[in-house]
């Protein structure tokens, strides 16, 4: 290493990979991943938000971790959203696709995506 | 892509009590369960929980799972791992343990909200237990060596020393000397003359284990601070001097020294700037006195590690009568953090003359065993009570040891006192490296004093006739007293050799020795003068002050006594206790060993009493 630009540039590939043991970021996701939710798809969910986060870069303030069951079964792959400031949201019924669009509104937008929640799902 | 990270640590505490094989059994089962894709299992340094090992963290959720077993994996890995559901019966909950009341239904998952961790300030300690030791990478993902790279390319070596100076940083190896004032002295003559950068790790209190952890947890901030240094003096060679006892701070550190040099961030003009600097270690083989500063440079040199009469000082004729600067492993994992953040930062933490912060091995009777870092000026009882979670068994608190073997004892009426290096002064103790221990009614103070000093009799080198001949002379006065032999003159005779010692000793091994003696005297003489006059140890340690005795009209005769008795020294008698159906029993003191097993195997009857 000759040079101050090659240490950063060590540093800005690392810290994606470290990023992660920080665990003070604002938002948080949960995937809901008992049983129920394995079986329901919860899986490819969480695959599809942990790559979301890392692919556009939001590592440093979005942690996606995993839960047990929540106790909603049938609404199974349930994921929640929980942000400082902010109250809970809670999305049900959830799909990969479902996934990378609530990552472009609700948290690179800051739009809720209404028609995933379950109080849109209960009313319907 | 990687969601989840385990973090095994890998320090000695943890390691002695399994944890490489717990993070051999992660990675398989993870292969296991097809996570391997998913989860990241890594090796880190020190937690600082050490009682609670082997010890295992599951990021992101921040999980602090305890005592974890082989067994116990493969249930984290299919539980935690693949469905998400902590395991609950391995979180480290200090709920538990009843000292914290939190509300309903809430397990404290995560170690960051335990009461441990919640009011420490980590900054030696800030990537121990976070990162990998082994991986330079992950340090530099940690802002590794951009402090190097700050000072080689921004600032002159003058701007360097006036940082550390106007921090306050102080030493952390004990007698708190001003960082920056001594590279100040080391600085003249810049590229003239050969000087080195030392870094004392014989860390050789009992009980200290602060500087092996760093060395375990983040090797790369002692050599990113020492290669500063040798930026700051004008030195182009460090030497790290390391007990051979430390074998795997001994190895990390040498993994880290080869990625170093490596990356070119040890060695020839470095980050292009025409700096060089290189570090070697020297093992050292456990004399206590090597941690005496120029002790250790003389055993650098390969000779015997004797002290040798300052001034000169190091900063003027140190290492092979270079001049040399040498700072303690703690004080170094300081620095890089110093030049990154500024010295009015690091000023802004601690007290008025004591900055930054300090890290105790918390060890005795005490609840939570291991590593804890405080700011300067936290008051003992936090450190005691909240931090260390009390005295374990409902005991009450008695004393404080800090310092170790150089150090003194602070007694309960002292607790509230804000630890930096002044008020310990004042109070008769002194920072020493930063070993900690606690101690319940159950502790001798006697005993704790002798203690301390058949530890210095031991390692005192020889060389000068204070220190050689009188430690030996006030461990001697010790052994009568608490043999029951004591006069009350022996505790004059005790005070005035201290200060002969104390004043006449070459290094600071002898002049310091006395301090256990002078600190117990100060704060427990009535414990003393209970061994002389009355014949009696209070605690109920000393053994040739203790006897025990059966109570005959308690004894049910069961013989469970005589059975467990070492010395056969418990017999029937011919006394049968109104109500009872057997004989008492009764101890032979002649024979007895005072070893308390018969008290340990009468406590349901309690027949057995000590006094």
């Amino acid at each position: 290493m000759k040079s101050l630009a090659e240490l950063a540039e060590i540093r800005e590939r690392m810290k994606d990979k470290i990023v992660l043991r920080e665990g003070n970021n604002d938002i948080r996701i949960v995937v809901g991943m008992a049983t129920c939710g394995i079986a329901a798809g919860a899986r490819p969910v969480l695959n599809a938000f942990v790559e979301g986060v890392n692919a556009e870069g939001l590592a440093d303030r979005v942690t996606v971790s995993q839960t047990g069951c929540i106790g909603i079964c049938q609404y199974e792959p349930v994921v929640e959203v929980f942000q400082s400031g902010k109250d809970k949201v809670t999305y049900v019924k959830m799909t990969a696709e479902k996934a990378a669009r609530v990552l472009k509104d609700h948290i690179k937008g800051g739009k809720v995506v209404d028609e995933y929640t379950i109080t849109y799902a209960k009313k319907a | 892509m990687i969601r989840a990270h385990v973090l095994c640590c890998g320090g000695t505490g943890c390691t002695s009590s399994g944890s490489p094989k717990i993070q051999e059994t992660f990675a398989s089962e993870i292969q296991k369960q097809g996570l391997s894709d998913e989860v990241k299992v890594v090796q880190t340094g020190c937690f600082g929980l050490c009682a609670l090992g082997p010890v295992v963290i599951v990021y992101p959720d921040g999980t602090f799972y305890s005592h974890v077993t082989v067994e116990d994996v493969p249930e984290i890995v299919e539980e935690h791992l693949l469905k998400g559901r902590v395991v609950e019966r391995l979180v480290y909950n200090d709920v538990a343990d009843g000292t914290a009341q939190p509300e309903l239904g809430e397990v404290h998952a995560s170690l960051s909200d335990t009461n441990f961790y919640k009011s420490q300030h980590r900054l030696a300690l800030r990537n121990c237990g976070v990162i990998n030791p082994e991986n330079i990478d992950e340090y530099i993902a940690m802002d590794g060596y951009r402090a190097l790279g700050k000072a080689l390319t921004e600032m002159t070596p003058d701007e360097v020393i006036s940082t550390i100076l106007d921090s306050g940083l102080r030493g952390r190896g004990g007698a708190g000397f001003p960082t920056g004032m001594k590279w100040k002295f080391a600085s003249g003559n810049r590229g003239k003359v050969q000087k080195y950068v030392c870094c004392n790790a014989d860390e050789g209190d009992p009980g200290a284990f602060m500087d092996r952890s760093v060395l375990e947890g983040d090797p790369h901030a002692v050599i990113e601070a020492m290669a500063i240094a040798g930026y700051a003096i004008g030195a182009d060679q460090g030497y790290v001097y390391v007990r051979a006892e430390y074998p795997i701070a001994v190895k990390r550190l040498q993994i880290a020294i080869d990625q170093a040099r490596e990356y070119g961030l040890l060695g020839k003009d470095i980050f292009g700037t025409g700096f060089n600097f290189d570090l070697d270690i020297r093992l050292g083989a456990g004399a206590f006195v090597c941690g005496e500063e120029t002790a250790l440079m003389t055993s650098i040199e390969g000779k015997r590690g004797e002290p040798r009469p300052r001034p000169p000082f190091p900063a003027v004729k140190g290492l092979f009568e270079k001049p040399t600067i040498l700072n303690n492993v703690e004080t170094y994992a300081n620095i890089p953090q110093i030049i990154l953040n500024g010295a009015e930062w690091f000023s802004s933490i601690g007290t008025e003359k004591s900055k930054g912060t300090k890290v105790f091995a918390l060890g005795g009777k005490i609840k939570h065993t291991g590593l804890v870092e405080v700011p300067m000026g936290t008051t003992l009882r936090h450190i005691i009570e909240e931090i260390g979670g009390g005295i374990p068994n409902g005991k009450k608190f008695k004393a404080a040891q800090t310092g170790g073997p150089s150090g003194g004892c602070i007694p309960a009426h002292l607790i509230d006192t804000p630890i930096d290096y002044e008020n310990l002064l004042a109070i008769g103790s002194m920072m020493g490296s930063g070993g900690l221990i606690v101690m319940d009614e159950d502790n001798c103070m006697v005993d704790i004093a002798r203690f301390f000093l058949d530890f210095t009799v031991d390692e005192s080198c020889g060389k000068c006739t204070p220190c050689r001949v009188g430690t030996r002379r006030l461990l001697e006065i010790l052994d009568k007293i608490i043999s029951g032999n004591g006069e009350m003159e022996d505790l004059d005779r005790l005070e005035e050799l201290s200060n002969y010692i104390k004043s006449a000793s070459l290094c600071g091994l002898g002049q310091t020795a006395p301090n256990p003696v002078l600190s117990t005297l100060r704060y427990f003489r009535e414990e003393y003068i209970a061994h002389i006059v009355d014949k009696r140890c209070p605690a109920g340690v000393c053994k040739k002050l203790i006897s025990y005795k059966i109570d005959p009209e308690k004894c049910i005769g069961c013989g469970m006594c005589a059975k467990n008795c070492p010395a056969d020294a418990i017999h029937k008698t011919s006394y049968v206790a109104p109500g009872h159906k057997l004989p008492s029993m009764e101890i032979d003191t002649a024979k007895c060993v005072k070893c308390g097993a018969c008290m340990d195997s009468c406590k349901k009857i309690q027949a057995i009493s000590k006094g």
